[in-house]
């Protein structure tokens, strides 16, 4: 029993962001966030909860500024917050190898997490995870329900919305559905703030930090755009669409 | 060298971004094995020119999408230093499954890719562009149209294996089928729509114009969190799909930072707004100032006339 969320702490999807050196300049992102497919995923852990599935364990992976969204799950009603402490960047196998100690560690039968995250934008933990694990995964979800043992998911799946049943245990990664994403109330931000966080390294959980097999070359910013031709009015349209035969020879 | 290709399939038959994994793969050198699941589309595959061999790997696990049934199924059979799959939804789950049961590293939704392997990738939905350097064996997914299609006339021996594999998930309801219309994350000509658009059935005159060009039918996270009838899968930005089209037309999108990271990379952008100010025009080619209604029939009956010729 219970629900094992796993969140990442992302800049928010509204900031800027700035390189220096050819790298991402962390100290020009102003706010951080908690990614916002995960946010999905805390939402119907919170609801499986409340349906009877056990504790919900909120798990991040990152340096010290990632325990703030540990706080925020808490303050929806979390139970317990692991914080795997990590300081330099790791590769998809490290990652896993972490949260999948983690995720025995916490007793958890269902885990759930993004589909992807808004930095990497990869989506590698959650099915390889399951695979590790040796849980059933199910991706792209927008809701879950359990009952005596066997989960009910909705999944964009290859032919369409459907509804899916698996056998616990499981992993779901979320998309962006229809829930609506709770707020936290005042005494649950109270709450929060006491919670303890248990903090481990990647000794504690036996994962050799040093051996990445991906390392990061540089960061860049995308190519600037030379400024376009501006036309008014819907009269220019004729024109515009021969210039897309002619000069951008893309039609 | 040697790489395995995960083919990609859409409505049982081989999708052509195998050929553009395959492409990318002969860049590199050596042989090329292409693994079909399911056995879809392994008839095409052989004929990808430069695949060395092709295995359709068939049974019953494959009449439904469960991730990792699937790649049980597929693991044992892929060997070699590189594994490429396409960075599709499906793709990226099967090659992380594929890649964690191996003990090796997945570098996910690759634009370029050289000998080595150094990589480039983008990061944060196009906000900025990273280049990593790997490690074989590795495993690495490819963003559609990222890279040049191999040609045909090859003729690989095919392998048949048949696998059997437990399935733990079952299709208890069809909620609502698959759109028809192509994904803006495969189409190479995108129409998106935003809150411009003032309401969401005015999405139909998007829908005429991508028609006329063989177009996928994009939205703006505004018009995707305001109407119902939009959904998330058409969403174009951070928190939806980033996209790389060779002409991508914004129609009553103003350009929130979060757009423009989404699809900025996009060859050529046409951008038709009201507003002479919206930032959209900041990353247009071409920019029309005028209200959809105006420009949206124009353009229907030019491009129609155009491509008719």
């Amino acid at each position: 029993m219970g629900v094992a969320v796993l969140l990442k702490q992302v800049p928010d999807t509204t900031a800027k962001i700035g390189i220096s050196g050819g790298r991402v300049d962390e100290s020009s992102i102003t706010k951080w966030s908690i990614s916002p497919y995960d946010e999905y995923a805390l939402e119907n852990a919170i609801k499986l909860k409340e349906s009877g599935h056990g504790d919900v364990v909120a798990i991040t992976c990152g340096p010290a500024r990632a325990a703030k969204c540990l706080t925020e799950a808490a303050a929806v009603g979390a139970d317990r917050l692991i914080h795997i402490l990590t300081e330099s960047s790791f590769d998809s196998i490290q990652v896993q190898s972490l949260l999948s100690a983690a995720v025995k560690e916490s007793g958890c039968d269902v885990v759930m997490c993004g589909k992807q995250a808004a930095d990497t934008n990869s989506g590698s933990t959650g099915p390889g995870l399951a695979s590790s694990l040796g849980f059933s995964c199910v991706g792209g979800v927008t809701g879950v329900s359990i009952d005596g043992g066997v989960a009910s998911a909705t999944r964009l799946g290859p032919s369409g919305l459907e509804e899916v049943e698996v056998g616990v245990p499981c992993i779901f990664t979320f998309d962006k559905g229809d829930s609506e994403l709770r707020r936290p109330n005042v005494r649950g931000i109270m709450m929060a703030k006491k919670k303890p966080i248990d903090s481990l390294t990647p000794d504690d959980l036996g994962v050799d930090a040093s051996n990445s097999r991906v390392s990061i070359k540089s960061h860049s910013s995308p190519p600037e755009k030379q400024p376009g031709q501006k036309f008014v009015g819907s009269e220019s349209v004729p024109e515009v669409v021969n210039k897309l035969r002619g000069e951008a020879n893309v039609i | 060298m040697r790489t395995t290709v995960i083919s990609e399939s859409s409505n049982g038959a081989l999708h052509p971004i195998t050929a553009q994994l395959v492409g990318a793969a002969s860049s590199l050198g050596g042989t090329i094995t292409v693994i079909c699941p399911g056995g879809v589309g392994s008839s095409d595959a052989a004929h990808i020119s430069g695949v060395t061999k092709v295995i359709s790997v068939e049974g019953d696990c494959f009449e439904t999408y469960d991730c990792l049934a699937w790649s049980k199924s597929l693991s044992p059979l892929v060997e070699g230093d590189l594994i490429l799959s396409s960075s599709s939804a499906i793709g990226r789950e099967l090659i992380s499954s594929i890649a964690a049961s191996k003990g090796i590293p997945v570098v996910q939704d690759v634009i370029t890719l050289t000998d080595g392997f150094s990589v480039t990738r983008t990061i944060y939905s196009g906000k900025a562009i990273e280049e990593v350097s790997i490690s074989p064996p590795c495993a690495i997914s490819l963003r559609a149209n990222s890279f040049e299609s191999a040609g045909e006339g090859g003729s690989a021996e095919t392998t048949t294996v048949d696998v059997r594999q437990e399935v733990s998930i079952a299709v208890k309801q069809a909620l609502a089928r698959a759109s028809e219309r192509l994904d803006v994350s495969e189409a190479d000509i995108i129409i998106s729509g935003g809150r411009g658009m003032g309401d969401p059935a005015n999405f139909t005159h998007l829908n005429e114009v991508a028609d006329v060009l063989g177009a996928a039918v994009g939205a703006s996270r505004a018009a995707v969190d305001t109407w119902d009838e939009i959904p998330h899968s058409m969403q174009v930005g951070q928190t939806g799909k980033t996209v790389t089209p060779n002409l991508y037309i914004a129609v009553g999108i103003s350009g929130a930072i979060q757009h423009l990271a989404g699809m900025r990379s996009s060859k050529f952008i046409l951008a038709i707004n009201k507003d002479p100010e919206a930032p959209i025009f900041g990353v247009a080619d071409y920019g029309i100032v005028s209200t959809w209604e105006d420009a949206l029939p124009v353009l229907k009956d030019h491009l129609a006339e155009l491509l008719s010729n």
